[in-house]
């Protein structure tokens, strides 16, 4: 079973915020094909948020084929996203590692890090557009 | 769906002041609908209507489909919490539990316990005697154990501290899922609202504003951000709720379902907080530029 969180600052609308979480839990491994999704009740009572905007983010679970509801049981998923998840691309990982420590080693710091990765990240997009 | 509040020109006169005038809504079921203005602007006259605690100067307001406490039965599918959570301070919090199942024939004593025993309460203990969060608690479970359909809430958080007001949301929320409650609240802190209500209503001057399903409404608001021009230059579908001008730039919020695809304009959206804070300001500027109901509804078609 995994615990929902919500940033209230990060201006992702809730329900989304849970679809993220379901799908980063599946990546990571923390849940897998059978294990049930906290109940409706559950996760509206814990974050006090709007049962509608809990069953929304499972429906649109269902709808991606990730979950399916069981009748008066709840929620539960339906799928692993294996080729997806991290431990299927170590090496990329591993990649990445070697490239941040270069970084490190040229003296720039975590803000400059990640603006380069974001830069880089829509070059890329850009370039797969065109 | 029928509607849990359904208001046709409802309105209500204290001698020569009107509290609430040509209120027409209807709330849809199975949702958590939340009534805001600021203070004074007819919120709990309104609830005070639909609770049918007052009769209605003009119009009429049937909830669940009956006037408001026209019957035993009509009573017993209504829950209430009227203003800052009132319970009776000299009894114990096993006297309002016996009393809850006296006065109601849905009284569901086994939940009342249970929420009893979930929130630590002493039952032994005497109402005034409890803080302020407790006594919330307690009135709140006096009302979900009745089994209610439809939950009325009149600014049940304002004067709760901001743990209190979480943990008030939290049991709220889980009974909403449990029992398949319909929801009204009234509150001025529209910050609490935001995660808890998927419907809105916003009451200024004793009249609704805007009211509607709030994905839509925050779908359909946009800020536009450019060179300064004319309000009047706005395309008809584009209805303005406010703005502000300096000399070189312009800034609109505006309701519109079509996208915004004049390319002079940075648009932004908006949050809840935003949506109400605008429609609250902008009343009176709303009013000079306002248009006829049955336009602004072509439009949103």
């Amino acid at each position: 079973m995994i615990e929902f969180h919500l940033d209230s600052r990060s201006g992702v609308a809730p329900y989304l915020q849970l679809i993220q979480q379901v799908r980063q839990a599946l990546r990571l491994g923390l849940l897998r094909e059978g294990d049930q999704l906290p109940t409706v009740k559950d996760v509206s009572g814990s974050l006090a948020i709007n049962p509608n905007t809990v069953l929304k983010a499972y429906r649109e679970l269902e709808y991606e084929g990730l979950a399916a509801a069981k009748p008066g049981v709840g929620t539960f998923v339906t799928k692993t996203l294996s080729d997806e998840s991290i431990a299927a691309h170590q090496q990329l990982a591993e990649d990445l590692m070697i490239w941040y420590r270069k970084a490190r080693a040229a003296g720039l710091d975590s803000e400059s890090i990640d603006a380069i990765f974001q830069r880089t990240t829509r070059s890329a997009l850009q370039e797969e557009a065109v | 769906m029928t509607a849990v509040i359904d208001a046709r020109g409802l309105g209500k006169k204290y001698r020569r002041r009107w509290a609430l005038s040509d209120c027409t809504l209807s709330i849809p079921a199975g949702r958590v609908a939340g009534l805001v203005g600021p203070n004074g602007a007819g919120k709990t006259t309104l609830i005070s209507l639909a609770t049918g605690m007052l009769a209605p100067t003009t119009g009429t307001v049937t909830v669940l489909g009956e006037q408001p406490a026209s019957s035993p039965a009509q009573l017993a599918k209504v829950g209430y919490v009227a203003q800052d959570t009132p319970t009776y301070a000299s009894l114990s919090v096993e006297d309002h539990l016996r009393f809850g199942a006296h006065l109601n024939p849905g009284w569901d004593a086994r939940l009342a316990r249970k929420r009893v025993e979930q929130l630590a309460l002493d039952p032994t203990k005497k109402a005034g005697k409890l803080s302020g969060g407790q006594r919330a608690q307690l009135a709140l479970t006096l009302a979900i154990a009745k089994r209610p359909e439809l939950l009325i809430l009149d600014e049940p958080i304002a004067s709760l501290d901001p743990l209190a007001r979480r943990e008030f949301l939290q049991i709220l929320m889980e009974s909403t899922a449990e029992h398949e409650l319909s929801v009204v609240m009234s509150s001025h802190l529209v910050a609490d609202l935001e995660r808890v209500c998927d419907y809105l209503i916003v009451l200024v001057d004793s009249r609704v504003r805007v009211d509607g399903d709030v994905d839509s409404l925050l779908a359909s608001h946009h800020l536009l951000t450019g060179p300064r021009r004319d309000t009047a230059t706005l395309p008809a579908s584009q209805q303005l709720i406010t703005e502000s001008h300096t000399d070189r730039q312009s800034t609109f919020l505006v309701r519109s379902t079509e996208p915004i695809l004049d390319p002079a304009w940075s648009v932004a959206g908006v949050d809840l907080e935003d949506l109400v804070l605008a429609y609250m300001s902008g009343a009176s500027a709303r009013s000079q530029v306002r248009q006829p109901a049955s336009a602004a509804a072509q439009v949103n078609r």
